[in-house]
Parts: C-alpha cells; structure tokens; sequence
C-alpha cells in the first residue's frame, strides 16, 4: 500500500503530449524530463513530485508508439497512472518499464486534482474516504512488473542477475 | 465455426488453433526499426545482456524521421544504427530510400501472412497485403532482437464491410477518416479490423495502404485486407491456394460487423486536435489555411501525388498558401518525376522534398507556429504535433489538399 497525491488529466492523452517529437531525440530520459505534458500543461513536470499519480480519463497514451512517453513518466517519479482505459502500445511499454497501470471506470470522475490516494496494487484505491475495486494484471505481465521491467526479466533470462 | 483473418495468420504462425484473448507467443518474420528508435532499442538489447540478433535477415533498419538531419545530434542516431548494423551482421539497412512503412513491401520484405513488428505505431501499415504487424516500444524491439519472438493478445475482430461505387472525389482517406469517426479515437483498442466489399477488392493495394495505415488512430491493434491478385502483383508472388485461403471466414466470430455503401462516403477532414474530430469538408468552407502538406507514409504515394496533380495541371496554388509535397519513397519520387507529376505539382507552386517523415512528425522542413492553418494529409493532428500546440490540424485526402492549395480556403474536390 501507498498513497499518491493526484495530478488530473482528461481523455484521450497521446504520446505527443506525454513527450513531442522535438525531445525524442535526447540521449537520456533526464533531459526529457522537463518538456513532459509540455503542449496540455508547460508547468507540469516541474510540479509532479516523486510518488504523486496521475488520473486520466479514456484512452490514455494513445498515437505514437514512442516509449519515451512512459519513460519520462517513470522517470518523473510517478507511482502509478489510473485511468478509464489504454492505448495497448504504452500499456505494453509501460508495463515493460515497470510502471504500474490501473484501469478504473468510476474514480476519474469523482476525484479532483490534489487529493490523496491511497493505493493497494490488486486490491483496491480509497480517496476522500471511498474505495475503488482494481483488478490484478494477467499473469505473464505480473512477472514483468515484479522483475522491474523487461530488461531486468531479459537479463535474468540470460543468466546475468 | 470459422476463422477471422487474424486467427488464421496468427494459428498458422504458431502451429494450432488460436481464439481471441488467448496468449501466444508467436516466431517474428520482419523487425522494423526506424532512425529515432534506433540507439534507444540497441541500448535495450546490449543491457539486457544478448551477443547475437536472433536473424540479422530478418533485421530493417530506415534511416526516414530524421532525414535529411535537421538537428546537430540527430545525426548520432545513424551513426549508432550503422555501428549495429556493421557489428551483428544485419543484411537491411535504408539510409536514404524514404518511410520505413512504405519501404518495409515496396522493398519486398513483408509478405501475405507474415507476422512484422515495428518501433512504429504506423507499423499496422502491412495489413495491406494481409500481414499481421503492429508497433511496440523499443525495450520489445530489443527482447525480439535477442529471441525472436514475442506475446501478443490475439484480438477480437471488428469486420467492415464497404459494398459499391465511391464518389469521384472521395478517397480511401476519406473512408479511414468517417470510419474512425464513427468508431472513435479507442473505438477499435484491442481489436484486428478486416476491411471487405466490393469497394475495397476494386481499391489499389495503395489505396488499401491509407486505410491500414490510420487503423492505428481508432487503437486497433492491426487492419487487414485479404490479400488478393493485386495484392499478389505488388508482392511480386504467385496467387496460389495458400494465399486465397487467407481471408475471414462467413461463419468466424465478429466482435462488430460495420457496413457502408461506398455512394454516402463524402470528402472529410479530421479537424483539431483530435483524429476522430470529422466533418464533411463542406461544412469547413471559408477556413483559410497557411500551408498544405501532401505527403506521409498515409498519403505520399504516386497515385496521391497524381491525384493532385490532376486537381493542380494548369493552376497555380493560392499565393499565400505554402504547398509542401514529400514522396513517401525514392522510387515513388523517381517515378513522379518521370511521368511529369512533380513538373505539375512544381509549376502549381508547390514545394517537392526529398522522401522522408519530413513534416508529418514536426521535425521536417514547414513546421508551423501559433494561429496558423495547415491542411495535411498525414495521420495525426495532435497538439504541438507539426509546430506548436497552437496550430491546427487539419488531416485530409490528397484530392482535398489540392483543391484547398489553390482555393487558399478549405475546398471540395
């Protein structure tokens, strides 16, 4: 269990959102850090703190199949990104990043940026005193996770951790 | 019970029945790796610790977003590519013939049947010749170097089915444009789409390229088309029962059959910020635009570039309106310049790039800035997508573009 302060977003957030075309290029993720969401809210990346989580609505990270846009989240600290639903790439590639990723149908609507959750993966999110049923990932991307993402599961798999 | 066309390609692939949501791991026959995700999928693939790509054959480079170089590091990235290249063996790497989505069956790799992924989204591009492909991210394009092969999720399937004669001035763009519309921007996340009718076995596989291409922008996870004579003529293989028997079934199981009659489709476009914002072109009347992009691995072929060089023989675009055309392959560009259509484009005003991405993703020659219009034939109209986020977006056919260059307004065909 942990708990997250809340940083809301709508539907459909795309991957040029996440992080446009221009940074794509940086050779790390630290200097991506910075233009996160920069074309919905400049001010955001400066203002997401290490464990905070994000809430969106419909489709999130759909578009480009840039996984820099999970990345620069990671590396933003973000514990966990709830929303209605994915785009299957940034599901696959987030999960292969070790960020967790929730679907949730009801709590998007009810909450409010700047409000604290608190999260039980598998279980259950309580914020502002109601709790949201969430469901366990399917087996094989549980592992991933668990291993830290896919290279760690890779490396294991090749003998070398 | 029969089998949806994705059911069949993925069974065949893995030796036995498959049903949607089962997951498999299927034997890889193309990546594709385009030049920004190239350092990032070789870095992947060193830290998770392989000495050898699994089949340095079945390995395409394409050097096509950041070319020509528009930015001093970009030119990292080809170093990084052609180090890799040089040092595991690989066989394909395209420095200078144009978008990897166009070139990955121009250049003759992916065939009927075969299973492509990409570090694309537009990778859904080969179910035009009833290939199974997708995008995914770079650290999977590492884990398939190493092992070749990968899970998926074997989709359910969305059936659309387009029976009769399209209007004249209506393309396969404006199909995949109200198609999405209808479905939305998440309507298809999870799901094949097989396209069928008699309109599309009358389509070019060029044609049928636009419409996989934008599967992608309703979220599905790949669009096919049967493959077919023509199919067979562009592959450059024979017709055989192998091929004829990948189609869907009439008895498979179809998540949604959506049906059309080719005569209701109009010109559209897809308005800003989002792809699934459509309107009849008709309706936009009066909407005067900056510049107008023809090109894109959704709209950059020869028969795109003739149609608007149909609309554009003997006129000239609108004198404020800068008109960019970028040839989605070296061989599409050599062959409009032999047939005259780039002397028309040319005299009409326009602008003709070198292959490429080019403006499509923000980074070529043309990126706009605040309050500016742009009518693209491109696949998305994102914020910030081909400028700033304060630009907007129109996607639109070829034929459409053409005739809003020279109107300097949104205009019909």
């Amino acid at each position: 269990m942990f708990s997250a302060k809340i940083w809301k977003l709508g539907d459909d957030i795309d991957t040029d959102i996440i992080l446009p075309t221009e940074y794509l290029a940086f050779e790390t993720v630290q200097e991506m850090k910075p233009y996160a969401f920069s074309p919905l809210r400049p001010d955001l990346a400066s203002k997401i703190q290490p464990g905070d989580m994000i809430v969106a609505g419909n489709n999130f990270g759909c578009g480009s199949s840039r996984e820099q846009a999970p990345e620069v989240v990671k590396a933003l600290g973000v514990s966990c990104i709830v929303a209605k639903s994915y785009a299957r790439i940034f599901f696959r590639n987030a999960i292969n990043n070790g960020l967790l990723l929730i679907e949730q149908p009801d709590l998007f609507d009810e909450v409010s940026e700047g409000d604290i959750a608190e999260v039980t993966p598998g279980k259950e999110i309580k914020v502002n005193g109601k709790s949201y049923d969430i469901a366990s990932l399917p087996d094989n991307l549980t592992e991933i996770l668990e291993a830290g993402g896919l290279v760690k599961a890779m490396r294991k798999r090749n003998g070398l951790d | 019970m029969g089998y949806t066309l994705v059911e069949k390609i993925i069974a065949k692939k893995v030796g036995h029945e498959v049903k949607p949501g089962d997951i498999v791991t299927v034997p890889v026959d193309w990546c594709m790796i385009d030049d920004i995700m190239v350092p990032f999928a070789v870095q992947k693939f060193e830290e998770m610790g392989f000495d050898k790509v699994y089949d340095p054959e079945k390995v395409v480079l394409i050097y096509d977003h950041f070319l020509p170089a528009t930015q001093t590091d970009d030119s990292r990235h080809f170093r990084v590519g052609d180090e890799f290249a040089e040092k595991y063996g690989l066989k394909h790497v395209h420095r200078t013939d144009g978008i990897c989505h166009q070139l990955m069956t121009e250049a003759g790799y992916v065939k009927p049947g075969d299973i492509a992924f990409g570090t694309d989204s537009h990778t859904v591009t080969y179910g035009c010749v009833g290939a199974f492909s997708t995008g995914i991210g770079y650290t999977e394009m590492a884990g398939i170097l190493g092992t070749g092969q990968l899970w998926i999720k074997v989709p359910e399937t969305i059936k659309i089915e387009i029976d009769g004669t399209l209007p004249g001035n209506v393309t396969s763009k404006d199909i995949i444009l109200r198609i999405i519309g209808d479905l939305t921007a998440s309507g298809a996340t999870y799901n094949s789409l097989e396209f069928t009718g008699s309109t599309v076995d009358a389509m070019s596989v060029a044609s049928r390229m636009t419409i996989s291409n934008m599967s992608v922008e309703a979220g599905a996870k790949c669009g096919l088309f049967a493959p077919d004579d023509k199919t067979c003529d562009y592959c450059k293989i024979p017709y055989d029962d192998e091929i004829k028997d990948l189609h869907g079934d009439d008895n498979a199981s179809y998540a949604k059959i959506l049906r059309y009659r080719a005569e209701d489709f109009v010109p559209v476009c897809a308005c800003p910020s989002l792809v699934d914002n459509i309107k009849p072109v008709s309706e936009l009347k009066g909407t005067k635009v900056d510049q107008v992009f023809l090109g894109s691995c959704t709209n950059g072929r020869l028969e795109d570039l003739r149609t608007a060089a149909t609309i554009l023989k003997g006129k000239h675009i609108a004198p404020y309106v800068k008109m960019i055309v970028t040839p989605a392959s070296r061989k599409i560009y050599r062959a409009a310049l032999a047939d005259g259509t780039l002397e028309i484009l040319s005299d009409a005003g326009a602008i003709i790039t070198t292959p490429g991405c080019g403006l499509c993703c923000g980074r070529g020659g043309g990126i706009l800035s605040d309050g500016e219009v742009v009518v693209a034939t491109n696949n998305r109209n994102f914020l910030g997508r081909m400028g700033t986020s304060k630009v907007q977006i129109y996607l639109a056919s070829p034929a459409t573009a053409a005739a809003t260059a020279i109107a300097g307004e949104i205009t019909e065909a």
